[in-house]
């Protein structure tokens, strides 16, 4: 076993046993705690397959940001100390539909990837990224420096593709995309933040 | 034989010995996390003792002066000592599991974020090509530990402690993020290291006297990082005043002091970053650095002069970084602590819109510098460089080499080649 294998499982139990402790805990709080165990962990995985940039973005975004609001609220809203949160059998049954689904539509994508392929392509050296064609003294992509080529993708430069290539040309990016997703989430926010308050001035009257 | 210090990394020196891959870079992480851990400890240890000589000086008093000679300096060991004898209480209230692990994950967050925080040229442990962003994320953890450790004491001072840390915190993060934000789009990356080395040369250099705008950020940055840190006149979250000691009420013994030996190292990564994003990182100003690296890489040996190099550079970098910690603990014995909800006003109506402002101006001020003035080039750069550095990252390699000749930014394309510990991608899945 390599230290590469060795760390990926590491992580990756950590991962599905921290998974496992939200599901089985029943206090919200420790959920969230188990949660952050678990995405932690993930992120973790994400720094091991050198995707520095999606590892870092997981833990601020999920982990620093979404758990802090998630208990946040909690201990806004909780009714007592240390609540409970108890399901009903029928949640628990749609939820068990859900997740059987969800599984079963992820081990369909496992499979239907020809992996045999994959591994004679890595065998041949087939490069992922060429960040080293932007710019000289940076850091090459198998080192962690996914942040250049996904920040060139999103103005619409391919540097998988090569810059020079034809494939680039008159290539729009992601960025419009992107801006309209979080343009749509600040929407969400603000209406959210709306509807908390109308209700409360409803009862007001 | 090879030597040690030549080398780019623990790791590559070991696997040049005939270990093998898994084995050096075991040796190497474990000697990157001793040395960042030693530092994280030490560090602490002596601003501890710095903040009570502060504080006693500024109340006109002497501060420590017994322990361990003339002035106090074994203070805080001899406390550290009294702490681990402590004995380790968990109140009967409590969430027991939760209350044991908080101290550990404000602990964990805050010695994360010193793994990619560069000590000097090429002093890292891992550098990070996102190193910024990074310790951004992992310090953003830290109120995590610190809400559980509030919620979980079954205390009503802890829980209030700890409500108004995760408000303040997550209220502070926004304009915090923006402010690291205006130097990066200056320099146009996320390295650390690389941020540190486009200042090199004259204090003009610094990003913090590049623009108008990055040197107003400076000040709301380091602001708005106090109040990250919970130090005051923004330590709401442990106001002794009213909540008798906030989320750590409850604490004692050796958990307690997780706290603090994060909260005090908290401050110096915070100080660190400012020192890189603003102050030139491990460059003293005057170009002095540059020319001896250029003196002892001509007569010595190369790598040690490159080593003596980078531990002068690390002394310039802790230099300034505690210059910063000192002038937080100046600021905390001189103005009074807030209430919550100027705490709050503080941010949202004032250092958020300020911080915005100053990101747009930061993103048209080099375009109007190109555009509007052409001629007057030579006026503004006697303010720094005017030029967008970020400018390199949309041009060619080979039109990019002309800018730099043009505008002298020399060390971009010959010295990113960091001689750092890059061990973490060292090891690739092997296909078998």
């Amino acid at each position: 076993m390599t230290g590469h294998q060795l760390l990926f499982s590491i992580f990756a139990l950590t991962t599905c046993g921290g998974a496992l402790a939200v599901v089985l805990s029943q206090n919200v709080v420790r959920m969230a705690f188990w949660l952050i165990i678990s995405l932690g962990a993930s992120a973790g995985l994400f720094f091991l397959l050198n995707a520095d940039f999606v590892g870092t973005a997981q833990l601020l975004v999920y982990v620093g940001g979404t758990l802090v609001l998630l208990v946040f609220g909690v201990m806004l809203t909780a009714s007592g100390p240390f609540s409970d949160f108890k399901t009903r059998p029928g949640e628990t049954f749609m939820a068990g539909i859900v997740a059987l689904s969800l599984l079963l539509m992820m081990v369909f994508t496992v499979c239907s990837v020809d992996w045999k392929k994959v591994v004679a392509a890595t065998n041949q050296g087939v490069p992922i990224s060429t960040a080293q064609s932007v710019a000289t003294g940076f850091n090459d992509s198998e080192e962690g420096n996914t942040a250049r080529p996904l920040g060139m993708a999103l103005l619409g430069i391919r540097v998988d593709h090569g810059i020079d290539s034809g494939a680039n040309a008159n290539r729009i990016g992601y960025l419009l995309p992107f801006e309209i997703a979080s343009m749509h989430l600040l929407v969400v926010l603000i209406g959210a933040a709306y509807l908390a308050r109308a209700k409360r001035r409803v009862q007001e009257i | 034989m090879m030597p040690l210090l030549a080398v780019n990394s623990i790791g590559e020196y070991l696997v040049s010995l005939d270990f093998s891959e898994s084995i050096a870079f075991t040796i190497a992480a474990s000697i990157h996390v001793g040395l960042v851990l030693t530092f994280f400890g030490v560090a602490p240890l002596i601003f501890i003792w710095l903040e009570r000589k502060v504080a006693g000086r500024i109340q006109d008093r002497l501060g420590p002066t017994r322990v361990g000679g003339r002035f106090g300096w074994l203070q805080t060991l001899a406390d550290g000592v009294k702490l681990i004898q402590k004995e380790d209480l968990c109140p009967e209230e409590a969430d027991k599991m939760l209350f044991r692990v908080s101290p550990y994950l404000v602990f964990v967050a805050s010695f994360g974020a010193f793994i990619a925080l560069p000590f000097g040229n090429g002093f890292v442990a891992q550098n990070l090509e996102v190193g910024l962003f990074f310790i951004l994320a992992l310090m953003s953890l830290e109120v995590l530990g610190v809400v559980f450790a509030g919620y979980s004491s079954g205390s009503k001072w802890a829980l209030f402690g700890g409500m108004r840390e995760a408000a303040q915190v997550v209220s502070y993060e926004i304009p915090m993020a923006i402010c690291a934000l205006i130097p990066v789009i200056t320099a146009g990356t996320l390295n650390l290291v690389e941020i540190g080395h486009l200042q090199a040369g004259l204090f003009t250099n610094w990003l913090v006297l590049n623009s108008p705008f990055t040197f107003f950020a400076f000040f709301v940055y380091f602001t708005v990082a106090t109040a990250s840190v919970k130090r005051a006149p923004f330590d709401l979250a442990e106001a002794e005043s009213e909540l008798v000691a906030g989320f750590h009420t409850e604490y004692s013994g050796i958990r307690w002091s997780y706290f603090f030996m994060a909260e005090y190292a908290s401050m110096f990564a915070v100080s660190g970053i400012a020192t890189f994003l603003f102050l030139g990182g491990w460059h003293d100003g005057l170009g002095l650095i540059d020319l001896l690296d250029k003196k002892l890489e001509l007569t010595a040996n190369g790598w040690i002069g490159q080593y003596i190099v980078n531990v002068i550079g690390l002394a310039i970098f802790i230099t300034k970084g505690t210059g910063l910690v000192f002038f937080q603990m100046w600021v905390r014995w001189t103005l009074p602590r807030l209430r919550i909800d100027q705490v709050m006003m503080t941010c949202l109506k004032y250092l958020l819109p300020i911080s915005c402002a100053l990101f747009l101006g930061a993103t048209v001020w080099p375009l109007a510098i190109y555009s509007v003035l052409p001629k007057h080039r030579t006026v503004f750069s006697l303010f720094g460089n005017p030029t967008p550095i970020g400018d390199r990252l949309y041009r060619k390699p080979a039109v990019a080499k002309v800018v730099e000749k043009t505008v002298k930014l020399e060390p971009i394309a010959e010295t990113t080649s960091v001689p750092a510990a890059e061990l973490h991608g060292k090891v690739q899945p092997k296909a078998h």
